[in-house]
């Protein structure tokens, strides 16, 4: 039977998941390529409160950074935003399993007690 | 809420079948987990261990929060072995069984995703977050105001 989320997957959308750094992912979609400093004119946060989702993006491999000159510029990698979306509907299709196979079990035990034959 | 995933299935059997096939652990490897230590017994620390399709053995740590029989079980999973499960290393499941049509409504929700991978240094970050938060709610309410002096105005 299958496992719940692994350590990557978990990292990866604990990362997407805070509604905070949603925004700031958001606002790097809509800009493309930006600094903190742009970012945080974007998003009701403070620049460092921005460089700290940065961080967490940065770890998990959501965003990645450049220097340019005295400046470092962030961007999406849509591919890892992809990843995240697909371990979260992998998590609720086993779920779904899960219980598709708890409906099985109950259903036939239930037809057992009642003293039905199972195929019936 | 991000982060939060919900099931639900209706089942053609009585709570009481159903909660036997949720809390009892000879019932549970038939349909979650292929080897199970479990006690439903709030506080109880057990695991969960799955040999999934692509091979290897999986091993989840489960702790038990809260029992209601024959309505609620809960529990939180998959923090690091040897470690007490808590909001920043482990989600959250739920499941509550409710009569519907004769037979029973179950619902699986599992949260706390956003909580989790944090490390150490960020936990501060966290609550910088939800300060954060505050200044988002105010600024709506600020917003609000505004708008209301600019409709009273007119």
């Amino acid at each position: 039977m299958d496992p719940p989320m692994n350590r990557d997957d978990e990292q990866l959308w604990a990362a997407v998941a805070e509604p905070g750094r949603r925004r700031v992912l958001d606002a790097l979609v809509g800009l493309g390529e930006a600094t903190p400093t742009a970012l945080a004119r974007e998003v009701p946060f403070t620049r460092q409160a921005v460089s700290k989702h940065l961080a967490v993006l940065l770890e998990a491999g959501v965003v990645a950074q450049r220097r340019d000159g005295r400046e470092v510029r962030y961007s999406v990698r849509p591919d890892r935003l992809e990843a995240a979306a697909r371990a979260m509907s992998a998590a609720a299709t086993r779920w779904n399993m899960r219980l598709q196979a708890l409906k099985r079990l109950a259903e036939t035990e239930h037809r057992a007690q009642s003293g039905e034959s199972p195929e019936s | 809420m991000p982060g939060t995933i919900e099931q639900s299935v209706h089942i053609d059997a009585p709570v009481e079948i159903v909660w036997r096939m949720v809390s009892e652990p000879d019932e549970v490897v038939r349909w979650f987990a292929d080897e199970i230590d479990l006690r439903t017994a709030p506080g109880y620390r057990g695991s969960m261990t799955f040999h999934p399709d692509a091979g290897g053995t999986v091993r989840v740590p489960i702790t038990v929060e809260s029992v209601e029989p024959p309505r609620r079980f809960t529990f939180r999973w998959n923090h690091p072995e040897g470690t007490t499960a808590g909001p920043t290393n482990s989600t959250f499941v739920e499941f509550t069984l409710t009569p519907e049509d004769g037979g029973t409504r179950v619902r699986v929700v599992e949260t706390g995703h956003d909580g989790l991978g944090w490390p150490r240094d960020q936990q501060d970050a966290f609550a910088d977050d939800h300060n954060d938060g505050w200044t988002t709610h105010l600024a709506r309410l600020e917003q609000l105001f505004v708008g209301r002096s600019a409709d009273a105005t007119r």
